[in-house]
């Protein structure tokens, strides 16, 4: 190691040294436990009967007030998703109603989906939405899993890309629908319309509690409590949210693995080239002679 | 890029075509032939890096520029339209949002080396200012980059940033509304900031066209800032540096792929996956991590017009480093006590960084305003005054002498000085 590397990680010591210091700070919310995830890490994939479980329970429960306008009914048959098969899409996306037209009189008109129409959203707008939930928006599920994050503080943030820890999306939404308590600590008060929930910043959440036990009818003999409905979706939003992770990993180890082969031939190749001349370590390398002008090879 | 080709090509039809327009020639003369010092060690790749992820950018921006929409209630939609319709359109985004990191991350390392072997100074002041005219156009490439996907952090840091004009006495707001088209950021903005953005990386390429120009008159500098002497201190750019810019090239590539295939949003901000909406602030507006010591500086000066002041003129000093730096030593390795100082300004732009990244209250405030005074102090005071007091290392007579000892150079007594100065620091 150079004297100059020395120095800089040197340098990042002290700068993570501080990190540390002000992270511990903060500890007004509690942090969302970490959950383990099919789809973590290098070599995750989504789990497809998970996703398939998840879908149940965002139709079933999610889907009355949320939308996911980015989706269509045809993403449910992709691979690396739920993977339903075209006849369960086409059968699904049927129970859904979905506004067509103008048609030839100029009148629009409601028809069962198809799979290439998108979800439909469960407002016709965000007012309506406010109106119907005490003034509250359900914010649209698409791209929910990676617009909500946290600080786990300290160096865990130097951590992450060497574990690939990216689920902090997940863990809160699963921290948050477990998060519910009947009684908010003494001295916090709850508007009325409003529900206590420890993961929520600020507590006071206009969500009532979504989930309960037996809610769901689920037919692969799962469980059916809320501590495994949370968990189905929670890995749902992530694929709704991320639906070309399976895609994007497996992508990856082949463009790393190519990557890191060429690197490695051409580590070789280099090391042949500068064989003749000493080069600037300042020590001869394998097979030195005297120097010699190198000719330049036109 | 230097001086009349000679060379004569081979193949007659090429011969034909350099004695009209002597192109082949060129490229010899610049990136086959052209001497470089035998001692550059792998900080000397980061350039050849730099123009790898220029070429990236153009390349994946251009086909996203085809899915895209710059219309303010259409942005974040066709952003995920890509992520999830488009054919490999995930991997496109992702290489071109990790790779502005990874810009930056060269142009960091490209600008460290720079600043610790002295290589801006005489005669390399024009090639270096240059440089900093490419860097000033890549944060604004970069800035309006960020806001063309439409999310939360997209608008505000839009609206953070742009309204920084303001500070400007008289004329501020004016110049405000005039950059937002409007009374406020929105799809005016958004359209002129996605044309820009799509106008600017072409400019950067003209400018490194100068660049390199600029660098092929007098050279590279080496580790040892000695200037070659002869042609034993050189080593033809083909193929010994072509291997080694393309062995560190490829290293670097693994890296970024790692970034682009299993951590894609690491850098980025979640509240950017939140389609924009100027009615709600999110709770703690932040810069892409590039710009975070600036943001610290920013926010370190109590009055506005300081802060804006500080942020930019950081960057503007830097182009007079060729006349702060007093010493006539280029490189930092014959330099002990400019030395030590110049690793406690890098680590005082991490301290920024880290600053920046945190919300402006308590201890955070005091350590970027001590971190933002000592930024100024080392590179206005310390570093002319170090010129003066600092008694340099022995130098190596020349570049083949660092590396190789004197009795193969042909014999220095200074050498044994030297050695010790020069050895630790050129091996890579």
């Amino acid at each position: 190691m150079t004297s100059f590397a020395k120095s800089m990680l040197l340098a990042t010591t002290l700068t993570l040294g501080l990190a540390g210091a002000a992270a511990a700070q903060e500890a007004e919310n509690p942090l969302p436990p970490m959950e383990h995830w099919a789809f973590s890490g290098p070599f995750g994939t989504y789990d497809t009967a998970q996703l398939q479980r998840g879908y149940q329970v965002y139709r079933q429960v999610c889907s009355n007030c949320h939308a996911a306008k980015f989706l269509s009914f045809r993403n449910l048959a992709e691979a690396g998703g739920p993977q339903f098969s075209d006849s369960q899409v086409k059968a699904l996306a049927a129970t859904f109603k979905v506004q067509d037209g103008p048609d030839d009189s100029g009148n629009m008109y409601d028809r069962p989906g198809r799979p290439s129409d998108p979800f439909p959203s469960p407002f016709a707008n965000e007012q309506a939405a406010r109106a119907a939930n005490g003034g509250a928006y359900p914010p649209d599920m698409s791209t929910l899993a990676k617009a909500r994050s946290f600080e786990r503080g300290g160096l865990w943030f130097l951590l992450e890309p060497f574990s690939q820890y990216q689920n902090e999306g997940p863990d809160y939404i699963h921290a948050l629908l477990n998060g519910y308590k009947d009684d908010p600590p003494a001295g916090v008060k709850i508007p009325d319309g409003k529900y206590y929930n420890e993961y929520f910043p600020g507590h006071a959440i206009s969500m009532p509690p979504p989930l309960s036990d037996g809610l769901v009818d689920y037919s692969d003999g799962s469980p059916k409590t809320t501590a495994q409905y949370s968990k189905d979706v929670a890995a749902y939003l992530q694929w709704m949210a991320e639906p070309k992770l399976d895609q994007r990993k497996q992508t990856g180890f082949k463009a790393v693995i190519f990557l890191a082969v060429f690197a490695g031939l051409l580590f070789v190749l280099k090391h042949r080239i500068w064989a003749g001349v000493k080069d600037a370590s300042g020590t001869a390398s394998a097979g030195s002679m005297p120097l010699t002008d190198p000719k330049p090879r036109a | 890029m230097s001086g009349a080709s000679t060379y004569v090509p081979k193949n007659p039809v090429l011969r034909w075509f350099e004695s009209r327009l002597p192109v082949v020639g060129l490229v010899h003369s610049s990136f086959v032939v052209f001497p470089n010092p035998r001692n550059l060690n792998y900080f000397w790749t980061f350039g050849g890096i730099l123009a790898f992820m220029l070429v990236c950018q153009i390349v994946t921006g251009v086909v996203l520029a085809m899915h895209y929409t710059p219309e303010a209630t259409l942005a974040f939609a066709s952003v995920e339209h890509i992520m999830r319709d488009v054919n490999y359109g995930w991997m496109l985004r992702y290489i071109h949002a990790n790779g502005a990191s990874m810009f930056f991350i060269a142009v960091y390392v490209h600008i460290a080396r720079g600043m610790y072997y002295g290589s801006y100074k005489a005669p390399r002041e024009v090639l270096w200012i240059l440089g900093l005219i490419i860097f000033l156009l890549m944060m604004a490439t970069a800035f309006m980059g960020y806001v063309l996907p439409w999310g939360q952090m997209s608008f505000w840091g839009a609206k953070v940033i742009t309204s920084l004009f303001s500070a400007i006495p008289v004329v501020g707001d004016a110049i405000t509304v005039w950059l937002w088209g409007g009374y406020s950021v929105g799809n005016a903005t958004l359209n002129r900031f996605f044309s820009l953005h799509y106008l600017m990386p072409f400019m950067i390429a003209g400018v490194v066209v100068l660049h390199i120009w600029a660098l092929h008159v007098p050279g590279s500098n080496n580790p040892v800032g000695v200037e070659v002497k002869s042609k034993k201190d050189t080593l033809p750019f083909h193929p010994y540096f072509t291997v080694k810019d393309g062995l560190a090239l490829s290293v670097f590539m693994v890296f970024f792929a790692y970034f682009v295939f299993f951590i894609p949003n690491y850098l980025g901000h979640s509240d950017n996956y939140i389609e924009a909406n100027p009615l709600v602030t999110p709770a703690h507006i932040v810069p892409e991590w590039y710009f975070l010591p600036y943001y610290a500086m920013l926010r370190a000066v109590p009055s506005k017009l300081g802060g804006v002041c500080a942020l930019f003129g950081s960057i503007l000093i830097l182009a007079f480093m060729p006349w702060l730096d007093t010493s006539r030593i280029r490189s930092s390795n014959f330099r002990p006590i400019y030395r030590a100082f110049l690793f406690v300004f890098f680590a005082d732009v991490f301290v920024l960084g880290y600053c920046g990244s945190q919300e402006p209250q308590g201890a955070i405030v005091l350590v970027s305003q001590v971190a933002t005074a000592w930024y100024f102090i080392h590179l206005l005071l310390i570093t002319p005054a170090m010129g003066f007091f600092e008694t340099p290392r022995q130098l190596p007579a020349s570049i083949t002498e660092a590396v190789l000892g004197p009795r193969m150079a042909g014999g220095s007594g200074a050498f044994a000085a030297a050695r010790t100065a020069a050895s630790p620091s050129v091996d890579g």
